[in-house]
Protein backbone atom coordinates (compact mmCIF):
# COMPACT_ATOMS: atom_id res chain seq x y z
CA UNK A 1 0.00 0.00 0.00
CA UNK A 2 2.52 2.42 0.66
CA UNK A 3 4.18 1.46 -2.19
CA UNK A 4 1.27 2.20 -4.35
CA UNK A 5 1.24 5.69 -3.15
CA UNK A 6 4.94 6.00 -3.43
CA UNK A 7 4.32 5.07 -6.53
CA UNK A 8 1.58 7.42 -7.45
CA UNK A 9 3.37 10.36 -6.15
CA UNK A 10 6.74 9.78 -8.35
CA UNK A 11 4.55 9.80 -11.02
CA UNK A 12 3.17 12.87 -10.30
CA UNK A 13 6.24 13.98 -9.80
CA UNK A 14 7.89 13.14 -12.95
CA UNK A 15 4.88 14.49 -14.83
CA UNK A 16 5.68 18.02 -13.14
CA UNK A 17 9.51 17.68 -14.17
CA UNK A 18 8.24 16.77 -17.63
CA UNK A 19 5.88 19.81 -17.97
CA UNK A 20 8.93 21.98 -16.51
CA UNK A 21 11.50 20.61 -18.77
CA UNK A 22 8.89 21.42 -21.84
CA UNK A 23 10.43 24.59 -22.41
CA UNK A 24 11.27 25.61 -26.04
CA UNK A 25 14.94 24.97 -27.02
CA UNK A 26 16.87 24.64 -30.23
CA UNK A 27 16.24 21.36 -31.27
CA UNK A 28 13.01 20.59 -30.04
CA UNK A 29 10.90 20.86 -33.01
CA UNK A 30 13.46 18.22 -35.17
CA UNK A 31 13.43 15.86 -31.95
CA UNK A 32 9.31 16.20 -31.72
CA UNK A 33 8.88 15.36 -35.40
CA UNK A 34 11.73 12.24 -35.35
CA UNK A 35 8.99 10.80 -32.30
CA UNK A 36 6.16 11.36 -34.01
CA UNK A 37 7.22 10.10 -37.02
CA UNK A 38 8.26 6.87 -34.91
CA UNK A 39 4.32 6.94 -32.87
CA UNK A 40 2.84 8.08 -35.15
CA UNK A 41 3.94 6.61 -38.85
CA UNK A 42 4.99 3.61 -37.98
CA UNK A 43 1.90 2.77 -36.12
CA UNK A 44 -0.31 3.32 -39.11
CA UNK A 45 -0.26 -0.22 -40.41
CA UNK A 46 -1.55 -1.57 -37.06
CA UNK A 47 -4.45 0.88 -36.54
CA UNK A 48 -5.44 0.66 -39.99
CA UNK A 49 -5.75 -3.08 -39.76
CA UNK A 50 -6.92 -2.92 -36.75
CA UNK A 51 -9.76 -0.29 -37.27
CA UNK A 52 -11.22 -1.74 -40.52
CA UNK A 53 -11.15 -5.35 -38.74
CA UNK A 54 -13.23 -3.81 -35.72
CA UNK A 55 -15.60 -1.67 -38.34
CA UNK A 56 -16.35 -4.77 -39.88
CA UNK A 57 -16.95 -6.39 -36.87
CA UNK A 58 -19.33 -3.86 -35.63
CA UNK A 59 -21.48 -3.71 -38.54
CA UNK A 60 -21.99 -7.56 -38.97
CA UNK A 61 -23.23 -8.06 -35.16
CA UNK A 62 -25.05 -4.59 -35.67
CA UNK A 63 -26.49 -5.95 -38.39
CA UNK A 64 -27.53 -9.19 -36.79
CA UNK A 65 -29.08 -7.69 -34.13
CA UNK A 66 -30.54 -4.61 -35.96
CA UNK A 67 -31.89 -7.71 -38.24
CA UNK A 68 -34.47 -8.73 -35.37
CA UNK A 69 -36.22 -5.30 -35.28
CA UNK A 70 -36.05 -4.54 -39.30
CA UNK A 71 -33.79 -1.18 -38.16
CA UNK A 72 -30.95 -2.56 -40.59
CA UNK A 73 -30.91 0.94 -42.04
CA UNK A 74 -28.90 2.42 -38.80
CA UNK A 75 -26.39 0.36 -38.55
CA UNK A 76 -24.43 3.69 -39.66
CA UNK A 77 -25.52 5.24 -36.82
CA UNK A 78 -24.60 2.24 -34.11
CA UNK A 79 -20.75 2.06 -35.91
CA UNK A 80 -20.49 5.88 -35.74
CA UNK A 81 -21.65 6.35 -32.00
CA UNK A 82 -19.80 3.51 -30.81
CA UNK A 83 -16.46 3.99 -32.60
CA UNK A 84 -16.37 7.49 -31.57
CA UNK A 85 -18.09 7.65 -28.12
CA UNK A 86 -16.42 4.68 -27.24
CA UNK A 87 -13.80 1.82 -28.87
CA UNK A 88 -11.99 4.13 -31.07
CA UNK A 89 -10.17 6.30 -28.59
CA UNK A 90 -10.29 3.16 -26.50
CA UNK A 91 -9.10 0.46 -29.05
CA UNK A 92 -6.45 2.60 -30.63
CA UNK A 93 -4.77 3.82 -27.17
CA UNK A 94 -4.47 0.01 -26.13
CA UNK A 95 -3.09 -0.71 -29.69
CA UNK A 96 -0.57 2.72 -29.50
CA UNK A 97 0.47 1.76 -25.92
CA UNK A 98 1.09 -2.10 -27.18
CA UNK A 99 3.13 -0.64 -29.93
CA UNK A 100 4.27 2.27 -29.40
CA UNK A 101 4.41 2.72 -25.68
CA UNK A 102 6.16 -0.47 -25.05
CA UNK A 103 8.90 0.75 -27.92
CA UNK A 104 9.81 3.93 -25.52
CA UNK A 105 9.80 2.22 -22.41
CA UNK A 106 12.42 -0.21 -24.29
CA UNK A 107 14.14 2.35 -25.56
CA UNK A 108 14.45 4.60 -22.55
CA UNK A 109 15.57 1.33 -20.49
CA UNK A 110 18.13 0.97 -22.73
CA UNK A 111 19.47 4.21 -23.05
CA UNK A 112 19.55 4.38 -19.39
CA UNK A 113 21.78 0.65 -19.59
CA UNK A 114 23.89 2.06 -21.76
CA UNK A 115 24.97 4.56 -19.52
CA UNK A 116 23.31 6.81 -22.84
CA UNK A 117 21.26 8.72 -19.91
CA UNK A 118 24.18 9.28 -17.88
CA UNK A 119 26.67 10.24 -20.13
CA UNK A 120 23.24 13.11 -21.38
CA UNK A 121 23.73 14.57 -17.57
CA UNK A 122 27.64 14.64 -17.44
CA UNK A 123 27.46 16.55 -20.52
CA UNK A 124 25.03 19.05 -18.64
CA UNK A 125 22.32 18.21 -20.70
CA UNK A 126 18.78 17.55 -18.92
CA UNK A 127 17.67 13.84 -19.85
CA UNK A 128 14.38 14.52 -19.11
CA UNK A 129 14.39 17.43 -21.92
CA UNK A 130 16.17 15.72 -24.37
CA UNK A 131 14.67 12.12 -24.51
CA UNK A 132 11.27 12.25 -22.21
CA UNK A 133 10.20 15.39 -23.51
CA UNK A 134 9.71 14.51 -27.27
CA UNK A 135 8.21 11.02 -26.85
CA UNK A 136 5.60 12.47 -24.26
CA UNK A 137 4.67 15.33 -26.58
CA UNK A 138 4.32 13.03 -29.94
CA UNK A 139 2.21 10.84 -28.24
CA UNK A 140 0.30 13.14 -27.35
CA UNK A 141 -0.56 15.14 -30.46
CA UNK A 142 -0.30 11.53 -31.90
CA UNK A 143 -2.74 10.05 -30.24
CA UNK A 144 -5.61 12.00 -31.63
CA UNK A 145 -4.31 11.43 -35.03
CA UNK A 146 -3.90 7.71 -35.24
CA UNK A 147 -7.77 7.79 -33.33
CA UNK A 148 -9.01 9.26 -36.75
CA UNK A 149 -7.26 6.83 -38.95
CA UNK A 150 -8.73 4.48 -36.65
CA UNK A 151 -12.41 5.25 -36.96
CA UNK A 152 -11.84 6.47 -40.55
CA UNK A 153 -10.69 2.71 -41.59
CA UNK A 154 -13.66 1.11 -39.49
CA UNK A 155 -16.27 2.80 -40.76
CA UNK A 156 -15.22 2.62 -44.81
CA UNK A 157 -14.60 -0.70 -44.05
CA UNK A 158 -18.12 -1.38 -42.50
CA UNK A 159 -19.98 0.77 -45.67
CA UNK A 160 -17.87 -1.54 -47.94
CA UNK A 161 -18.93 -4.58 -45.98
CA UNK A 162 -22.84 -3.27 -45.28
CA UNK A 163 -23.24 -2.17 -49.05
CA UNK A 164 -21.73 -4.70 -51.12
CA UNK A 165 -22.20 -7.61 -48.63
CA UNK A 166 -24.77 -7.00 -46.65
CA UNK A 167 -26.67 -5.24 -49.58
CA UNK A 168 -27.35 -2.55 -47.62
CA UNK A 169 -28.23 0.94 -48.86
CA UNK A 170 -25.34 2.82 -49.15
CA UNK A 171 -27.28 6.68 -48.59
CA UNK A 172 -28.64 4.94 -45.96
CA UNK A 173 -25.85 4.16 -44.31
CA UNK A 174 -24.03 7.95 -44.47
CA UNK A 175 -27.08 9.92 -43.39
CA UNK A 176 -27.72 7.88 -40.61
CA UNK A 177 -24.06 8.27 -39.52
CA UNK A 178 -24.17 12.13 -40.26
CA UNK A 179 -27.35 12.37 -38.52
CA UNK A 180 -26.42 10.85 -35.38
CA UNK A 181 -22.96 11.62 -34.94
CA UNK A 182 -22.39 15.45 -33.64
CA UNK A 183 -19.47 17.12 -33.92
CA UNK A 184 -18.72 18.47 -31.02
CA UNK A 185 -20.65 15.91 -28.28
CA UNK A 186 -19.18 13.25 -30.36
CA UNK A 187 -16.27 14.36 -32.63
CA UNK A 188 -14.44 16.69 -30.03
CA UNK A 189 -14.97 14.32 -26.88
CA UNK A 190 -13.30 11.72 -28.81
CA UNK A 191 -10.11 13.74 -29.50
CA UNK A 192 -9.87 15.16 -25.85
CA UNK A 193 -10.36 11.74 -24.35
CA UNK A 194 -7.07 10.51 -27.18
CA UNK A 195 -5.74 13.09 -25.69
CA UNK A 196 -5.77 11.91 -22.07
CA UNK A 197 -4.92 8.33 -23.40
CA UNK A 198 -1.94 10.10 -24.92
CA UNK A 199 -0.83 11.40 -21.98
CA UNK A 200 -1.10 8.34 -19.71
CA UNK A 201 0.34 5.95 -21.97
CA UNK A 202 3.25 8.31 -22.82
CA UNK A 203 3.52 9.45 -18.87
CA UNK A 204 3.65 5.35 -17.98
CA UNK A 205 5.84 4.66 -20.75
CA UNK A 206 8.40 7.12 -20.02
CA UNK A 207 8.70 6.71 -16.56
CA UNK A 208 8.72 2.57 -16.32
CA UNK A 209 11.47 3.63 -19.04
CA UNK A 210 13.37 6.33 -17.20
CA UNK A 211 13.63 4.91 -14.00
CA UNK A 212 13.94 1.45 -14.82
CA UNK A 213 16.75 -0.92 -13.40
CA UNK A 214 19.58 -0.09 -15.81
CA UNK A 215 19.83 -4.03 -16.93
CA UNK A 216 18.39 -6.28 -19.56
CA UNK A 217 16.00 -7.31 -17.20
CA UNK A 218 15.04 -4.33 -15.94
CA UNK A 219 14.16 -3.11 -19.30
CA UNK A 220 11.93 -6.10 -20.19
CA UNK A 221 10.05 -5.32 -16.42
CA UNK A 222 9.77 -1.62 -17.13
CA UNK A 223 8.28 -2.40 -20.98
CA UNK A 224 5.80 -4.74 -19.19
CA UNK A 225 5.03 -2.44 -16.75
CA UNK A 226 4.34 0.43 -19.64
CA UNK A 227 2.05 -1.53 -21.18
CA UNK A 228 0.13 -3.15 -17.95
CA UNK A 229 -0.12 -0.18 -16.36
CA UNK A 230 -0.95 1.97 -18.94
CA UNK A 231 -3.55 -0.55 -20.55
CA UNK A 232 -5.41 -0.36 -17.45
CA UNK A 233 -5.41 3.37 -16.11
CA UNK A 234 -6.63 3.79 -19.88
CA UNK A 235 -9.66 1.57 -19.06
CA UNK A 236 -10.70 3.56 -15.69
CA UNK A 237 -9.78 6.51 -17.39
CA UNK A 238 -12.37 6.09 -19.93
CA UNK A 239 -15.29 5.51 -17.56
CA UNK A 240 -14.53 8.58 -15.34
CA UNK A 241 -14.24 10.65 -18.82
CA UNK A 242 -17.62 9.06 -20.24
CA UNK A 243 -19.05 9.76 -17.23
CA UNK A 244 -17.92 13.52 -17.34
CA UNK A 245 -17.48 14.03 -20.85
CA UNK A 246 -20.84 12.71 -22.46
CA UNK A 247 -24.43 14.19 -22.18
CA UNK B 1 37.70 29.65 -3.36
CA UNK B 2 40.41 27.95 -2.44
CA UNK B 3 44.02 27.90 -4.13
CA UNK B 4 46.41 25.25 -2.47
CA UNK B 5 50.00 26.10 -2.38
CA UNK B 6 49.63 29.60 -3.39
CA UNK B 7 50.76 32.49 -1.40
CA UNK B 8 53.23 31.01 1.11
CA UNK B 9 56.50 32.93 0.67
CA UNK B 10 58.98 31.60 -1.70
CA UNK B 11 56.48 28.38 -2.92
CA UNK B 12 55.86 28.70 -6.59
CA UNK B 13 52.18 29.52 -7.24
CA UNK B 14 50.36 26.70 -8.42
CA UNK B 15 46.78 26.38 -9.33
CA UNK B 16 44.85 22.72 -8.32
CA UNK B 17 41.84 22.17 -10.62
CA UNK B 18 41.06 19.54 -8.46
CA UNK B 19 41.24 19.71 -4.26
CA UNK B 20 39.84 17.11 -2.02
CA UNK B 21 40.23 17.62 1.97
CA UNK B 22 39.11 15.26 4.41
CA UNK B 23 36.22 13.76 2.09
CA UNK B 24 33.99 11.07 3.26
CA UNK B 25 31.32 9.27 0.72
CA UNK B 26 29.00 6.89 1.55
CA UNK B 27 26.88 4.51 -0.61
CA UNK B 28 23.20 2.89 0.96
CA UNK B 29 24.93 4.50 4.46
CA UNK B 30 28.37 1.93 3.98
CA UNK B 31 31.46 4.60 3.80
CA UNK B 32 33.23 3.34 0.51
CA UNK B 33 36.20 6.09 0.64
CA UNK B 34 37.05 8.00 3.89
CA UNK B 35 39.65 10.96 4.79
CA UNK B 36 40.48 11.32 0.97
CA UNK B 37 43.12 13.95 1.03
CA UNK B 38 44.53 15.08 -2.24
CA UNK B 39 45.26 18.39 -4.66
CA UNK B 40 46.16 17.91 -8.13
CA UNK B 41 47.35 20.27 -10.26
CA UNK B 42 46.27 22.31 -13.03
CA UNK B 43 47.21 20.16 -16.40
CA UNK B 44 48.60 17.47 -14.77
CA UNK B 45 47.74 13.62 -15.80
CA UNK B 46 46.68 11.45 -12.66
CA UNK B 47 46.44 8.20 -12.87
CA UNK B 48 44.07 6.64 -10.41
CA UNK B 49 44.44 2.62 -9.82
CA UNK B 50 43.51 0.23 -7.13
CA UNK B 51 41.87 -2.85 -6.95
CA UNK B 52 37.98 -3.46 -7.84
CA UNK B 53 35.56 -2.41 -6.17
CA UNK B 54 38.13 -0.03 -3.73
CA UNK B 55 36.22 3.06 -5.01
CA UNK B 56 37.89 4.38 -8.15
CA UNK B 57 34.37 4.95 -9.71
CA UNK B 58 33.06 5.94 -6.39
CA UNK B 59 35.43 8.98 -6.71
CA UNK B 60 34.47 9.70 -10.66
CA UNK B 61 30.52 10.41 -8.78
CA UNK B 62 32.08 12.61 -6.46
CA UNK B 63 34.03 14.45 -8.98
CA UNK B 64 30.91 14.67 -11.08
CA UNK B 65 28.77 15.57 -8.33
CA UNK B 66 26.58 12.58 -8.66
CA UNK B 67 27.87 11.75 -5.33
CA UNK B 68 27.81 14.60 -2.49
CA UNK B 69 30.62 13.55 0.57
CA UNK B 70 29.04 13.35 3.60
CA UNK B 71 32.49 14.86 5.63
CA UNK B 72 35.02 17.37 3.96
CA UNK B 73 34.79 19.12 1.12
CA UNK B 74 35.22 19.09 -2.62
CA UNK B 75 37.13 21.64 -4.85
CA UNK B 76 36.80 21.28 -8.87
CA UNK B 77 38.30 24.42 -10.68
CA UNK B 78 38.20 26.26 -7.99
CA UNK B 79 34.80 26.10 -6.80
CA UNK B 80 33.04 24.62 -3.96
CA UNK B 81 31.71 21.36 -5.18
CA UNK B 82 27.64 22.68 -5.37
CA UNK B 83 24.76 21.14 -3.95
CA UNK B 84 21.93 22.41 -6.16
CA UNK B 85 21.13 20.93 -9.86
CA UNK B 86 21.74 24.26 -11.46
CA UNK B 87 25.02 24.70 -9.69
CA UNK B 88 25.60 21.53 -10.82
CA UNK B 89 25.02 21.85 -14.30
CA UNK B 90 26.93 24.86 -14.31
CA UNK B 91 30.24 23.25 -13.09
CA UNK B 92 29.65 20.05 -15.75
CA UNK B 93 29.90 22.34 -18.68
CA UNK B 94 33.67 22.54 -17.70
CA UNK B 95 34.41 19.09 -17.26
CA UNK B 96 34.47 16.46 -19.97
CA UNK B 97 33.86 12.95 -19.00
CA UNK B 98 34.76 9.91 -21.31
CA UNK B 99 32.72 6.85 -19.68
CA UNK B 100 33.14 3.46 -20.16
CA UNK B 101 30.37 2.74 -21.91
CA UNK B 102 30.99 5.89 -23.97
CA UNK B 103 27.26 6.97 -24.28
CA UNK B 104 26.90 7.67 -27.63
CA UNK B 105 23.40 8.39 -28.27
CA UNK B 106 22.59 5.50 -30.62
CA UNK B 107 19.95 7.40 -32.81
CA UNK B 108 22.22 10.08 -33.94
CA UNK B 109 25.34 10.10 -35.82
CA UNK B 110 28.82 10.63 -34.81
CA UNK B 111 28.61 14.05 -35.88
CA UNK B 112 25.59 14.45 -34.58
CA UNK B 113 27.12 13.29 -31.18
CA UNK B 114 29.81 15.52 -30.65
CA UNK B 115 28.02 18.24 -32.08
CA UNK B 116 24.60 18.18 -29.34
CA UNK B 117 26.71 19.80 -26.54
CA UNK B 118 27.33 22.39 -28.38
CA UNK B 119 23.82 22.79 -29.67
CA UNK B 120 22.95 22.73 -26.18
CA UNK B 121 25.25 24.95 -24.15
CA UNK B 122 25.97 27.73 -27.33
CA UNK B 123 24.35 29.55 -29.60
CA UNK B 124 26.89 28.73 -32.66
CA UNK B 125 25.71 28.96 -36.07
CA UNK B 126 25.04 25.48 -37.79
CA UNK B 127 28.23 25.99 -40.27
CA UNK B 128 30.17 26.53 -37.14
CA UNK B 129 29.23 23.97 -35.00
CA UNK B 130 30.15 21.43 -37.80
CA UNK B 131 33.51 23.02 -38.21
CA UNK B 132 33.91 22.42 -34.91
CA UNK B 133 32.68 18.61 -35.05
CA UNK B 134 35.56 18.32 -37.82
CA UNK B 135 38.30 19.57 -35.95
CA UNK B 136 37.34 17.62 -33.37
CA UNK B 137 36.90 14.47 -35.07
CA UNK B 138 40.22 15.72 -36.94
CA UNK B 139 41.93 15.53 -33.28
CA UNK B 140 41.09 11.83 -32.61
CA UNK B 141 41.87 10.63 -36.39
CA UNK B 142 38.33 10.19 -37.38
CA UNK B 143 37.07 12.57 -39.70
CA UNK B 144 35.79 9.90 -41.88
CA UNK B 145 33.20 8.69 -39.71
CA UNK B 146 31.22 12.49 -39.51
CA UNK B 147 28.26 10.10 -41.33
CA UNK B 148 28.13 6.76 -39.53
CA UNK B 149 25.87 5.72 -36.34
CA UNK B 150 27.55 4.50 -33.37
CA UNK B 151 26.28 0.83 -34.07
CA UNK B 152 28.82 1.00 -37.30
CA UNK B 153 31.70 1.80 -35.06
CA UNK B 154 34.20 -0.47 -33.83
CA UNK B 155 35.27 -0.45 -29.73
CA UNK B 156 38.12 1.69 -30.51
CA UNK B 157 36.20 4.12 -32.62
CA UNK B 158 33.45 4.72 -30.42
CA UNK B 159 35.80 5.63 -27.81
CA UNK B 160 37.47 7.69 -29.50
CA UNK B 161 34.20 9.64 -31.13
CA UNK B 162 32.98 9.78 -27.25
CA UNK B 163 36.40 11.13 -26.60
CA UNK B 164 36.21 13.90 -29.15
CA UNK B 165 32.61 14.59 -27.81
CA UNK B 166 33.98 14.79 -24.32
CA UNK B 167 36.03 17.89 -25.99
CA UNK B 168 33.95 19.32 -27.50
CA UNK B 169 33.01 22.18 -25.14
CA UNK B 170 37.18 22.48 -24.67
CA UNK B 171 36.65 21.49 -21.18
CA UNK B 172 39.46 22.56 -18.82
CA UNK B 173 38.92 19.28 -16.93
CA UNK B 174 38.94 16.10 -18.45
CA UNK B 175 37.81 12.45 -16.31
CA UNK B 176 38.15 9.33 -17.78
CA UNK B 177 36.71 6.10 -16.36
CA UNK B 178 38.29 3.25 -17.47
CA UNK B 179 39.28 4.56 -21.01
CA UNK B 180 41.17 1.42 -21.89
CA UNK B 181 38.83 -1.22 -21.20
CA UNK B 182 37.77 -3.69 -23.68
CA UNK B 183 40.21 -2.24 -26.16
CA UNK B 184 43.39 -4.19 -28.39
CA UNK B 185 46.77 -3.46 -27.92
CA UNK B 186 46.61 -0.98 -30.77
CA UNK B 187 43.41 1.24 -29.40
CA UNK B 188 45.31 0.94 -26.30
CA UNK B 189 47.97 2.55 -27.70
CA UNK B 190 46.01 5.20 -29.79
CA UNK B 191 43.77 5.98 -26.55
CA UNK B 192 46.68 6.58 -24.24
CA UNK B 193 48.91 8.32 -26.87
CA UNK B 194 45.65 10.36 -27.53
CA UNK B 195 45.10 11.45 -24.14
CA UNK B 196 48.80 12.28 -24.05
CA UNK B 197 48.65 14.32 -26.41
CA UNK B 198 45.90 16.30 -25.57
CA UNK B 199 46.74 17.43 -22.36
CA UNK B 200 50.18 18.84 -23.46
CA UNK B 201 48.05 20.45 -26.41
CA UNK B 202 45.47 21.75 -24.79
CA UNK B 203 46.75 22.41 -21.49
CA UNK B 204 43.55 20.04 -19.79
CA UNK B 205 44.13 18.95 -16.43
CA UNK B 206 43.33 14.85 -16.81
CA UNK B 207 42.38 12.37 -13.94
CA UNK B 208 42.33 8.74 -15.43
CA UNK B 209 40.77 6.12 -13.62
CA UNK B 210 41.99 2.51 -14.96
CA UNK B 211 43.23 -0.88 -14.36
CA UNK B 212 45.56 -0.53 -17.31
CA UNK B 213 48.88 0.39 -15.04
CA UNK B 214 51.38 0.69 -16.93
CA UNK B 215 50.25 1.96 -19.85
CA UNK B 216 48.78 4.87 -17.76
CA UNK B 217 51.86 5.81 -15.92
CA UNK B 218 53.59 5.94 -19.06
CA UNK B 219 52.07 9.36 -19.35
CA UNK B 220 50.72 10.05 -15.94
CA UNK B 221 52.23 12.73 -13.63
CA UNK B 222 50.66 11.64 -10.12
CA UNK B 223 49.51 8.35 -9.38
CA UNK B 224 47.05 7.65 -6.74
CA UNK B 225 46.04 3.90 -5.30
CA UNK B 226 42.91 3.29 -3.83
CA UNK B 227 42.89 0.91 -1.47
CA UNK B 228 40.82 -0.34 1.99
CA UNK B 229 38.74 2.83 1.60
CA UNK B 230 41.46 5.41 1.45
CA UNK B 231 44.58 6.54 -0.30
CA UNK B 232 47.11 4.30 -0.27
CA UNK B 233 49.87 5.98 -2.47
CA UNK B 234 49.89 9.55 -3.56
CA UNK B 235 53.17 10.09 -5.67
CA UNK B 236 55.11 10.09 -9.39
CA UNK B 237 55.54 7.00 -11.05
CA UNK B 238 58.80 6.73 -10.18
CA UNK B 239 58.01 6.98 -7.07
CA UNK B 240 55.32 4.12 -6.86
CA UNK B 241 57.60 1.98 -8.98
CA UNK B 242 60.83 2.75 -6.23
CA UNK B 243 58.05 1.52 -3.34
CA UNK B 244 58.48 -1.30 -1.07
CA UNK B 245 55.01 -1.24 0.10
CA UNK B 246 53.58 -4.95 0.04
CA UNK B 247 50.02 -4.09 -1.30
CA UNK B 248 51.40 -1.62 -3.78
CA UNK B 249 54.45 -4.36 -5.04
CA UNK B 250 51.44 -6.15 -5.34
CA UNK B 251 49.39 -4.54 -7.33
CA UNK B 252 51.73 -3.48 -9.42
CA UNK B 253 53.03 -7.39 -10.16
CA UNK B 254 49.20 -8.40 -10.64
CA UNK B 255 50.06 -11.22 -8.08
CA UNK B 256 47.11 -13.28 -6.70
CA UNK B 257 48.20 -13.16 -3.37
CA UNK B 258 49.24 -10.90 -0.68
CA UNK B 259 47.57 -7.98 1.25
CA UNK B 260 45.12 -8.48 -0.82
CA UNK B 261 44.16 -11.78 -0.26
CA UNK B 262 43.08 -14.34 -3.43
CA UNK B 263 40.17 -16.08 -0.97
CA UNK B 264 37.33 -13.18 -1.28
CA UNK B 265 36.00 -13.94 1.92
CA UNK B 266 39.68 -13.75 3.61
CA UNK B 267 39.32 -10.28 2.11
CA UNK B 268 36.39 -9.26 3.04
CA UNK B 269 36.95 -10.01 7.26
CA UNK B 270 40.18 -8.55 6.63
CA UNK B 271 38.12 -5.36 5.55
CA UNK B 272 35.29 -5.57 8.28
CA UNK B 273 33.27 -5.94 5.55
Amino acid sequence: MKQSVASIGNTGRFLFTIFCASRPRRDFLTDLIAQLYSVVVRSLPIIAVGGAFVGMVMTLQGYRTLSTYGATNSVGTLLGLSLYRELGPVLTALLFIGRAGSSMAAELGLMKATDQIAALSLMAIDPVAKTVVPRFWAAIIGMPLLCGFFCSFAIVAGYIEAVYLLGLDGGYFWSALQSSVDFIDDFVVAFIKCAVFGLIGALMATYTGFNAEPTIEGTSVATTQAVVNGSLLVLVFNFILSATLFK
Amino acid sequence: MLSADSGHGDMPATTNDCVFAGVRIERGGSVILDDINFALPKGSVTAVIGPSGAGKSTLLHALTGELQPTRGSIEILQHAMPRNNRGLMAIRRCIGVLLQGNGLLSDLTVAENIALPLRVHTKLKDVVIRRVVELKLNAVGLRSAMGLYPRELSGGMARRVALARALALDPPLMLYDEPLTGLDPIAVGVIVSLIGRLNKTLGITSIVITHHIHESLSIADNVLVIANHGIAFHGSPDQLKASTDPLLQQFLRGEPDGPIPFDAKRQAVLTGA
